[in-house]
């Protein structure tokens, strides 16, 4: 059937760990944008949600790091952190080893992916999946983009990840959804974390709302860490899912500092219908 | 390349219940597995975690490695924090400390 959803989100851990010491003012509009997103997704009726995510060293290690990862199992586990700490009880999450199959064999044809029939999500994928499909019941496909251990792909490539994520969902009947998340700027796990540059995040996000390509993929690995701290190198995911939707233009939902989430609390929806304006 | 080695070791303890068995059982027997520097066996011995963090592992293993070992959030910042003041900057990796450690959520 193809693409029936696109949308980015923040999922720092602090966002479930930490709730209740973000300011409400800020915090409440928030999950009510989350709230929004998860009602859009729900309406596209999606058989399966491709997560693309930014993994914490849950799955994979720096002995054998892949650049591109797509999960390929009819059952996941998550959270791998201590439950309590994350405050998401830990569970079984279904998925779809033969739609998966299918989709890594077409990604296959453009992008050279690592598959793994084994796959404990941690709290990038957990955390959205708590706002968005708080039943677990949906079926997940994890796709994995290092943004930990460098050397890191190209951004210009995460954008080509997304468009051969694309072609597979339009050679599948299936309806399938897909969702981004990271951080865009933060410096988590330092001392700093709780910074967060604002301006940065917006104008990620107006590159993003526009898909375009050329704007999301010219920064410099440099740029980024100094611009939006080693967190920053997460806008992987995000410019993957423009690439899945190269073409449309997107609505961004929210997006606020919340120092204790260690990130702007964001949500952004791709309109698969409106042609972008700023695209190259 | 010890470095490597220590993270190899504390992603091993974020997810293997064996390793973290190893560890409250027999922490050097565990730690001559893993060949490590002076420096990061002392810290690995003495729950060190902000000597762990100067000495450059990820924050992304540490973070989970310094809630086992009973850190809260705010008291494993501090432990960064106090840690950049006593030894200087973050010697390896990707998780260097700004603005000299300053500001943050705590």
């Amino acid at each position: 059937m193809s693409l029936v959803f696109a949308g980015i989100m923040s999922h720092g851990p602090g966002m479930t760990a930490r709730a209740e010491r973000a300011d409400p003012a800020v915090r409440e509009p928030f999950y009510v944008a989350l709230d929004r997103l998860r009602e859009e997704l729900e309406r596209s009726r999606p058989d399966a949600l491709i997560v693309i995510a930014a993994e914490h060293f849950a799955n994979f290690f720096m002995n054998n790091m892949p650049a591109y990862a797509i999960g390929m199992a009819d059952e996941y586990e998550g959270p791998i952190e201590d439950p309590e700490w994350l405050r998401i009880e830990r569970r079984s999450i279904p998925g779809s080893a033969e739609l998966s199959r299918r989709i890594i064999g077409k990604v296959m044809e453009k992008v050279d992916v690592a598959y793994a029939e084994e796959w404990k999500f941690d709290h990038g994928i957990m955390v959205p999946l708590n706002f968005l499909t708080p039943r677990f019941d949906l079926p997940v496909i994890p796709a994995n983009i290092n943004c930990q251990g460098p050397p890191l792909t190209p951004l210009s490539r995460a954008y080509e990840f997304g468009r051969a994520i694309r072609a597979a969902c339009d050679a599948a009947p299936e309806r399938i959804a897909l969702m981004g998340t990271g951080g865009i700027s933060h410096w988590p796990a330092t001392p700093n974390s709780g910074k967060i540059n604002v301006a940065w995040d917006r104008e990620f996000l107006r590159r993003w709302s526009a898909n375009d390509r050329a704007a999301l993929t010219s920064y410099s690995d440099a740029e980024t860490l100094r611009d939006a701290g080693q967190g920053g190198f997460e806008i992987r995911t995000l410019t993957a899912v423009a690439g899945a939707c190269e073409g449309s233009a997107g609505e961004v939902l929210f997006c606020e500092p919340i120092p204790i989430f260690a990130t702007s609390g964001f949500a952004a929806v791709m309109n698969l219908n409106a042609e972008a304006k700023g695209a190259a | 390349m010890t470095l490597y080695r220590l993270q190899k070791l504390l992603y091993e303890l974020n997810r293997d219940p064996r390793v973290q068995e190893a560890f409250l059982n027999d922490r050097e027997c565990l730690l001559a597995e893993y060949r490590l520097s002076d420096d990061e066996a002392e810290a690995i011995r003495s729950d060190d975690v902000g000597k762990l963090y100067i000495l450059g592992v990820n924050g992304q293993i540490l973070m989970h490695f310094a809630a086992w070992r009973g850190l809260a959030w705010d008291e494993y910042i501090q432990a960064m924090k106090e840690a950049l003041a006593k030894h200087g900057q973050v010697k390896a990796g990707i998780y260097a400390a700004v603005e000299g450690g300053e500001g943050g959520a705590i």
